[in-house]
């Protein structure tokens, strides 16, 4: 259980309070996850489904490796979507899963709320591994966990020392990019919102979904205006399909406007400013070469984090409570 | 034809045509109404109905139903259909032409006015295609339409995408006096949209279709009717925009109506978020905003919307037990009709006469249907309303073969006890009997 959640869907529905029982337990899942023999027994027995309706490696791959450290089985469903008489339904698809006696669903799906339809609808927990365009729970609390280990550093802490969520309150982060088409973007902003950052969402007026203030953001069509004073910046990814949509003329006036270069970096983000992507990367379009693997660039511990965020939300969703969560990591 | 006298007494007699509203006797004979007064005798042989607390209105017509048959009878038949339309007390319904195949000649008419004679239910006044097959390309033969029976055009379910052959549509229909029905969205505007544009869809993350695809097609097609002089009707408008369009064409004298129906009276793009996902909240055009719920209600209580119309849309749980995104359009409106446009009334929104003259008269004069009113020697087509009835809405109870209503599980007030088509009395809701 996540507070009082059986499932986790979106960040939307859970308070503050949940989103920190599930980031404090990710501390202990990165010290397990950077031992020398990463396995713990504390899955052991349990059976966990990714069923991917949507072609996805690294969040398949980050799921599966944090249900193995735990223990836990994990096997992989690749489906197709198919609507009336053209193959199974996601119901019948769902249930034949469940079936198999599963402790855990992980779903991802094209189509925003698939995750909720089948949460409502089988016994085992589900959790979304990213639905349509409306949430991407695990990769937003992935990202708040990276940010919050990023501002604890700056904020001059040992180096070992845990990240201190508190450290989010009063701070500003930029989401740019395809804010319509992003899960991401959803997720992140009901995640660091309910955490006291501010957030301003920047891409072209054609990316910008209508009443995105409503869910706490402020909007700039200018790169600058958004990134000057920032404290992250979260580039999203450019989908090619969008190209001719026609929501873009092309990704060369893209990269021009919106995307982030050295000198951009340079001459408008504060020093300490974070840069997140959630990958992968269009290198050359959103972000340059030079950015992505520059210092300030923190995308690399977005994927290590990503697996100690879903080890603890394996573990909660399967029915641990937090403070047993290491009992069997000292044992192992 | 029943040559039965029939006495309904004591209950409050609304007949907007007639201007009547007050406490009536409505006296059946032989099938048609020979009177309604204050003071009757009522001969001992007669049949009395004990309408006391009740309202007894002309039957509602339905200017938009899909009947599902030919083609789709597993969502619903003709008789099905005609059954569900009593229980809601639509003596009449307009049955749209996108069946399978679609109402686009005479042998289609045909066959869904042989299935309605069959079912000896509500009365059924087939609609026929503006175009062959509903492909928006050529004209459908509104001549030979009309005289197998179709009271109007539409392709509904689709928009006429070509302005040319709308204006082509408008103007053929004229030789034939029959009203066109529109179904307005500019496809290309609404995309992959699956509900409305706004901050409601960008919080669930489902595609968008924004309200102004409505409104552009329904201002070129008052363009349109103002250039050919045909009979434009809208149908299911649902926004702002278009509202004020149609208030502005009325005001210049245009020949064009419109139709409002019960769930964009009632409900909001909201109510898709409150209720998870649910596929009984997806219907084309889709719920809209609040200040647009406000302004279809508006132009329903001042005339701008002539009536309303349920766009009764059954499916089977094959279409609507999936993901939004790939849900079937649609939800079923018949039997709850009434109840959620009582709870206009009891909110202010709607008089309780124009709410009848709505369900009544209105269509009546739109579609140029008989009926509507309770005229001497007309045939006795009559509805007998409990405004005070609450029911729990449990759709494994209707009689549309549909269960895809958005009032699933919720507590209702008013309902329909009797209906009468040809002053046979055709519906009687169980329990009701007094």
């Amino acid at each position: 259980m996540i507070g009082r959640h059986r499932h986790l869907i979106g960040l939307e529905d859970l308070s503050r309070e949940e989103i920190l029982q599930i980031l404090t337990l990710s501390t202990s899942m990165k010290e397990v996850l950077r031992r020398p023999l990463k396995k713990v027994p504390t899955l052991r027995g349990k059976a966990i489904v990714n069923l991917f309706f949507e072609a996805s490696t690294r969040t398949r791959t980050s799921f599966e490796t944090a249900a193995k450290i735990l223990s836990a089985d994990a096997v992989n469903w690749t489906a197709a979507t198919s609507s009336v008489s053209k193959g199974e339904t996601l119901l019948d698809t769902a249930r034949n899963i469940e079936a198999m006696r599963p402790d855990v669903l992980v779903i991802r799906h094209p189509a925003g709320g698939a995750p909720g339809f089948i949460a409502a609808r089988v016994a085992c927990a589900v959790v979304s591994a990213g639905d349509g365009a409306h949430e991407h729970p695990s990769q937003g609390l992935l990202d708040l966990y990276t940010l919050a280990e990023h501002l604890t550093r700056v904020g001059g802490a040992p180096p070992q020392a845990p990240p201190d969520f508190d450290t989010l309150a009063g701070k500003t982060v930029t989401i740019v990019g395809d804010v319509t088409h992003s899960r991401v973007a959803r997720s992140n902003l009901h995640g660091l919102t309910k955490l006291g950052a501010k957030v301003r969402v920047c891409g072209p007026p054609t990316m910008i979904p209508p009443g995105i203030e409503a869910l706490g953001a402020s909007v700039h069509y200018h790169l600058r205006p958004a990134v000057e004073g920032a404290d992250a910046v979260m580039m999203l990814r450019i989908q090619h399909e969008r190209i001719g949509d026609p929501l873009l003329p092309g990704t060369r006036e893209y990269s021009k406007v919106w995307g982030l270069n050295e000198r951009k970096v340079k001459e408008w983000l504060k020093p300490s400013c974070a840069i997140l992507h959630p990958g992968p990367i269009n290198r050359g379009v959103e972000l340059s070469p030079e950015v992505a693997d520059g210092p300030q660039s923190v995308i690399l511990e977005q994927v290590e984090n990503g697996v100690a965020v879903r080890m603890a939300i394996l573990y909660l969703v399967s029915g641990g409570a937090p403070d047993q969560s290491t009992e069997g990591a000292a044992r192992a | 034809m029943s040559d039965e006298t029939i006495f309904i007494e004591g209950g409050r007699v609304i007949d907007p045509a007639a201007g009547t509203d007050g406490l009536r006797t409505v006296v059946i004979r032989a099938g048609r109404i020979a009177e309604v007064s204050e003071r009757v005798e009522r001969p001992r042989e007669a049949r009395a109905i004990d309408a006391r607390g009740r309202w007894v209105v002309p039957g509602f017509i339905d200017l938009h139903a899909h009947l599902r048959e030919p083609g789709q009878e597993y969502k619903e038949t003709v008789e099905t259909g005609a059954r569900a339309a009593l229980a809601g007390g639509f003596t009449a319904v307009c049955a749209m032409p996108n069946t399978l195949p679609p109402n686009d000649n005479a042998s289609v008419t045909e066959l869904v006015l042989a299935r309605a004679a069959e079912a000896g239910l509500a009365r059924v006044y087939p609609v026929g295609c503006i175009s062959k097959g509903l492909k928006g390309e050529e004209l459908a033969e509104y001549g030979e339409l009309k005289e197998a029976g179709c009271v109007a055009l539409s392709d509904d379910g689709r928009p006429v995408a070509s302005p040319a052959l709308m204006r082509r549509a408008l103007e053929y229909a004229r030789a034939f006096d029959l009203p066109v029905s529109v179904h307005e969205e500019d496809l290309s505007l609404v995309g992959k949209g699956v509900m409305h544009e706004g901050e409601t869809s960008t919080r669930l993350g489902l595609l968008g279709a924004p309200a102004a695809a409505e409104e552009v097609m329904v201002l070129r097609d008052i363009a349109l009717a103002e250039l050919t002089g045909g009979r434009l009707h809208i149908a299911h408008l649902s926004c702002q925009g278009s509202v004020r369009a149609v208030r502005e064409a009325k005001r210049r004298g245009l020949a064009v109506t419109a139709e409002a129906t019960p769930h964009h009276l009632a409900l909001r793009d909201e109510d898709v978020a409150r209720s998870g996902y649910d596929s009984s909240f997806k219907m084309n055009p889709p719920l809209r905003s609040a200040a647009d719920v406000l302004a279809v209600r508006e132009g329903l209580a001042d005339g701008t919307i002539d009536c309303i119309a349920t766009d009764h849309a059954p499916h089977s749980l094959v279409e609507k037990e999936v993901e939004f995104d790939l849900a079937a359009n649609g939800v079923v409106g018949l039997e709850t009709a009434f109840a959620v446009c009582l709870a206009l009334v009891r909110e202010g929104a709607l008089s309780e006469r124009r709410l009848v003259e709505a369900l009544t008269a209105a269509p009546a004069r739109t579609f140029g249907l008989p009926g509507g009113a309770l005229a001497k020697d007309a045939p006795a087509d009559v509805a007998i309303l409990d405004p005070a009835h609450e029911w729990r809405c449990d759709p494994a109870g209707f009689f549309t073969k549909g269960r895809n209503s958005p009032w699933k599980g919720a507590s209702l007030r008013g309902r329909c006890t009797h209906a009468f088509v040809g002053g046979r009395l055709v519906h009687e809701l169980r329990g009701a009997l007094r």
